[in-house]
């Protein structure tokens, strides 16, 4: 029977919560990439693809993250692939974080005014310069507080893959309290880590948020 | 299962993809998923309600004179918000025992639940009071109403009306979220499902048909609640 430590709980946490990180910065950079193809779907104007986004957005934000993990982790199998809880979570998670950011952006930019795609028809630039010269600097700049607000929803999302398996932060504070059966201690220490992840990102987002409200009136 | 997952690959190992879906097996447990999503359905009214009272309390105390209230509500409400739903599940339901508080594993799910609920619609209904013209609130001093007669009477109502669709859609969100609680062994849809594939091995079945059931949830209680919404703030001004 091994002893632990209160240190050697807090580091094994903390080894633990690097997979927590690199867990998100995957879902975050995958989510970004599919999100991206996703929003140009969604603001061209062929209807059969704005239905199919939005389908997708629909599916994906209607049903739990878990269950979208459950589905990736047996779905795979069933065709064949073998699936380990890297695979699955980093899948789900990116789909899941995807249809979230395409909503997000979409808004961004459906947000500026109008005359700014008329003005750049009326100057003669097509559509592929109106989006790199117009639209997408002004999207970004408003794009970028809520972008940075969801991705603690990622790094909180990422705690259900330890429901599949995947030993990141959650799932080595269960497995460290199965070892020492201390609860309350190893899940405050669980809940601070992710406190420690997660605020400076929500504060972020929120001193964003006022700069650039502040820079546009 | 086993033969199956064998025949899905070719002697070099490539996947195929020749798996029939067999949904008529989970016909046989029609009782289980029901009574599942019946317990989903319960945890989720449960916990709007008192979500949504949470909420209106925090907010409240967030704009409170006392200085001591905003900051234990401010505190509450970034603790929620930074942490994951199924931590927060996990403390209450093994954390908090070991202290000597000790209940059953639905009333853990209904607690975490509120509580999350409440620390978002804290936030939520707070940037609604915040948008509350100062002259109602100058007014109604001026014809005497107590401060909590013009909480209740002159800010709260608009307030909620103006962020009602985003209330709305973090109930959906919890209610979603509540697929978690079923970590914790509560009976619901989640744990129905994850009963059913244990039995019959039709797990991307089973997991399909409780998805399924969440959407159709999620749908619904966006009708019902915006379908309540517009006749409770017909007097109210119309949300943005």
């Amino acid at each position: 029977m091994m002893q632990f430590t209160d240190w050697d709980i807090l580091r094994n946490l903390l080894l633990a919560a690097r997979w927590t990180v690199l867990l998100s910065l995957i879902a975050f950079a995958g989510g970004a990439i599919v999100g991206l193809l996703l929003t140009f779907m969604r603001i061209s104007r062929r209807s059969a693809l704005v239905v199919m986004t939005r389908i997708y957005t629909e599916i994906f934000q209607g049903t739990p993250l878990l269950m979208q993990l459950f589905l990736a982790f047996f779905g795979l199998g069933l065709v064949g692939i073998d699936v380990s809880p890297w695979t699955a979570a980093a899948l789900a998670l990116t789909l899941f974080s995807s249809a979230f950011l395409s909503d997000i952006w979409r808004g961004c930019v459906e947000s500026l005014p109008k005359g700014q795609w008329e003005a750049s028809r009326c100057l003669g630039l097509n559509y592929l310069q109106t989006m790199r010269y117009i639209i997408l600097p002004q999207a970004l700049r408003v794009a970028i507080p809520p972008t940075v607000g969801f991705s603690v929803q990622i790094v909180k999302g990422t705690a259900l893959a330890s429901i599949i398996g995947f030993v990141e932060l959650t799932k080595a504070g269960t497995m460290l309290n199965n070892a020492t059966f201390q609860p309350f201690k190893v899940f405050a220490m669980v809940a601070l880590i992710y406190f420690l992840l997660c605020y400076p990102l929500s504060r972020a987002s929120q001193y964003l948020e006022h700069k650039l409200s502040r820079s546009s009136k | 299962m086993l033969l199956l997952y064998t025949q899905g690959l070719c002697p070099c190992g490539i996947a195929r993809m020749n798996y029939q879906l067999n949904f008529a097996d989970l016909l046989n447990y029609q009782d289980v998923l029901l009574s599942g999503l019946w317990m989903t359905i319960k945890l989720t009214i449960v916990s709007t309600i008192g979500g949504v009272l949470l909420g209106i309390a925090g907010a409240a105390s967030r704009r409170h004179r006392n200085g001591f209230l905003r900051r234990a509500a401010a505190c509450y409400v970034e603790l929620i918000r930074n942490t994951p739903f199924i931590v927060q599940l996990f403390f209450i339901f093994f954390g908090l025992p070991a202290i000597g508080i000790k209940m059953s594993e639905i009333e853990a799910g209904v607690l975490a639940m509120v509580i999350n609920l409440g620390a978002y619609l804290t936030e939520i209904i707070r940037a609604g009071i915040d948008a509350t013209p100062k002259g109602q609130i100058e007014a109604a001093r001026t014809l005497g109403l107590s401060s909590r007669q013009i909480f209740f009477r002159i800010v709260l109502p608009p307030a909620f009306a103006r962020v009602y669709s985003s209330v709305v859609s973090q109930c959906i969100i919890v209610m979603l979220g509540s697929a978690v609680v079923s970590q914790i062994s509560v009976p619901e849809l989640t744990y129905a499902a994850n009963f059913i594939q244990s039995r019959n091995f039709l797990s991307f079945e089973s997991y399909l048909v409780a998805a399924g059931f969440y959407l159709v949830l999620a749908f619904v209680m966006r009708l019902g609640l915006n379908a309540l919404g517009s006749r409770a703030f017909s007097r109210e001004e119309k949300p943005a």
